[in-house]
């Protein structure tokens, strides 16, 4: 059990949903971020203030799987969100110690299994 | 109404001139009116761009309409445009215009301000998409070539107008014209990246409601104004801006609870639009009761065309073809059927006894969208085989505010680092590729 977070270019992630959907991997959180990835820097100008602009809004998913599921999902979030330019974003893979679904209280692979209806 | 401004045609009257100036800061506070409608209703991150399509018509339709346009539009009569003694305003003085009350520059500052949002509206086909320096060099062009030629058929004594068309306040140069130039433009700009996979929403409707209120007071200048005074004309067209508005805004709210059981605060705004349009052709020429009905009937073509243009692979993106080119159509169209020579003084349309009026409406409703239609697909053509219509797909990943004006409408400010040239130094060109 995984979790598997994505940062993505925010103008990809309806991309990267489609393909998370297409790899049958369900049970999605995303969240607005910004970050600063090692992309060039923006510049703006606002009267006589001039800015450099270090974080680009980024959107995250995170997306708790059973093992076999790990590398479909990774797939599809680089599938979703490849652009091939600086700035596509990264994907982190961390151990699951626990995981618990409220509403029923199942545990572990069970609770991260979705259920239909 | 005729007599008694015919009879003072060589001086200048102060009622109607005062009235004209403050006309002419009306239609002129239309086109930023423009911008903010248009602005709520494209993603956030196209807002400023969107809003510098309106503003940058005012800089170059402002200065092409002083330079050439206005004498290609009002110097004389011939059939299909002017000539060139008022070049760079030469001759347009205190002296009252020919058939009018109020002096010259009153008459070409008003006429100005028609040319800049007929301009502004055009942009509305385009935007999300199109590059802003191809925009500007557009709208120069446009403003010259098609926009003069229009309003002289249409209010400039051209053919249109000699041949006994009514145009209150623009159904032809304003309009029609900017309807069907957004429909051939959207046709040849392309459609935006996303467009039909994904939903592409207002960022901000409140915007869209202020902008389409401002734009309903402006409108007051705008057909109120185009009786150039204070007659009767010009209080029935004012009314009458009143009256069609709050039936079209009924109607489309009735529409929107039938279709959806919801009323739209979007489909409120542009409903406020489609009824201005509907009355500018006919304000002084139907009565007040035939405004309200115009208002209702104008409403349903209108909507349906809306409700119809997104199903289709034609990203006319903000919908200027139904809310101008459509509503502008019904609208001159309506003065053959419903124009009263007892409230208008000019001419009766086919239900008070002259169906002629509406073979004279008919032709301007088929000539002036051919004319605008072909010749911007044409101009737009040519334009883009010597410089590029938009830019790469990812600039418009990332918005058109930070790639070409180097700003956005809602900088958060975290994360901007303060850039102090020293002396001599370069400011580094704004970086656009992520």
């Amino acid at each position: 059990m995984k979790l598997v977070i994505g940062i993505v270019r925010p103008e990809r992630a309806n991309d990267v949903l489609e393909a998370l959907y297409r790899a049958e991997v369900r049970g999605v959180s995303m969240s607005k971020v910004q970050g600063h990835g090692g992309e060039l820097d923006r510049v703006e100008t606002y009267r006589g203030t001039t800015v450099k602009v270090e974080l680009s809004d980024k959107v995250r998913f995170e997306i708790a799987v059973t093992d076999p599921f790990v590398d479909p999902t990774i797939e599809a979030i680089c599938e979703g969100a490849r652009t091939g330019q600086v700035g596509d974003g990264k994907i982190f893979v961390v151990s699951l110690d626990r995981a618990v679904r409220i509403r029923t209280g199942e545990e572990d692979n069970a609770a991260v299994t979705p259920v239909s209806a | 109404m005729g007599a008694p401004i015919l009879a003072q045609a060589t001086q200048v009257d102060t009622g109607d001139t005062a009235w004209m100036l403050a006309a002419t800061a009306l239609v002129l506070m239309m086109t930023p009116a423009l911008g903010l409608f248009y602005a709520g209703l494209v993603r956030s991150k196209n807002a400023l761009n969107t809003f510098m399509m309106c503003v940058s018509a005012i800089a170059i339709a402002g200065m092409t309409w002083s330079l050439i346009g206005y004498s290609l539009a009002f110097d004389g009569s011939g059939d299909l445009i002017g000539g060139l003694n008022y070049v760079g305003l030469h001759d347009v003085t205190f002296a009252p215009r020919d058939g009018t009350t109020i002096p010259h520059l009153v008459f070409f500052a008003f006429q100005a301000t028609f040319c800049i949002i007929t301009v502004a509206l055009i942009s509305g086909a385009v935007v999300e998409r199109m590059r802003f320096g191809t925009w500007m060099v557009f709208a120069a062009v446009w403003s010259v070539v098609v926009y003069p030629v229009l309003a002289h058929w249409g209010f400039g004594s051209g053919w249109l107008m000699e041949g006994g068309t009514l145009d209150f306040a623009g159904g032809v140069a304003v309009e029609m014209a900017s309807g069907f130039s957004a429909l051939a433009a959207a046709i040849v700009v392309g459609t935006r990246k996303d467009y039909g996979r994904i939903g592409l929403l207002p960022h901000n409707s409140v915007l869209v409601l202020l902008g389409a209120g401002l734009l309903w007071f402006g409108w007051f200048g705008f057909n109120g104004g185009s009786g150039f005074g204070v007659g009767d004309p010009s209080v029935l067209a004012f009314t009458n801006t009143l009256l069609c508005p709050a039936a079209t805004l009924f109607t489309w709210m009735i529409l929107d609870l039938i279709r959806g059981r919801r009323v739209t605060a979007v489909g409120a705004a542009t409903a406020i639009i489609v009824g201005c349009v509907l009355i500018t052709p006919a304000g002084g020429f139907v009565s007040p009761g035939w405004a309200l009905a115009l208002g209702f009937l104008g409403a349903f073509p209108c909507y349906f065309l809306i409700v119809y243009r997104p199903r289709t692979r034609v990203d006319e993106t903000l919908d200027v073809l139904a809310a101008h080119g459509l509503a502008g159509f019904t609208g001159i169209l309506a003065i053959g059927f419903v124009a009263q020579a007892s409230w208008n003084g000019v001419s009766d349309g086919w239900f008070y006894g002259h169906i002629g009026q509406l073979g004279d409406q008919a032709l301007a409703a088929l000539a002036t969208p051919i004319y605008a239609f072909g010749m911007t697909f044409i101009l737009l053509k040519l334009l883009g085989a010597v410089m590029p219509l938009r830019g790469p797909e990812p600039d418009e990943s990332l918005g058109m505010d930070s790639i070409y004006h180097g700003e956005e409408a809602y900088p958060s400010g975290e994360g901007a680092i303060l850039v102090t040239p020293e002396a001599g130094e370069e400011v580094p060109v704004p970086v656009a590729q992520p």
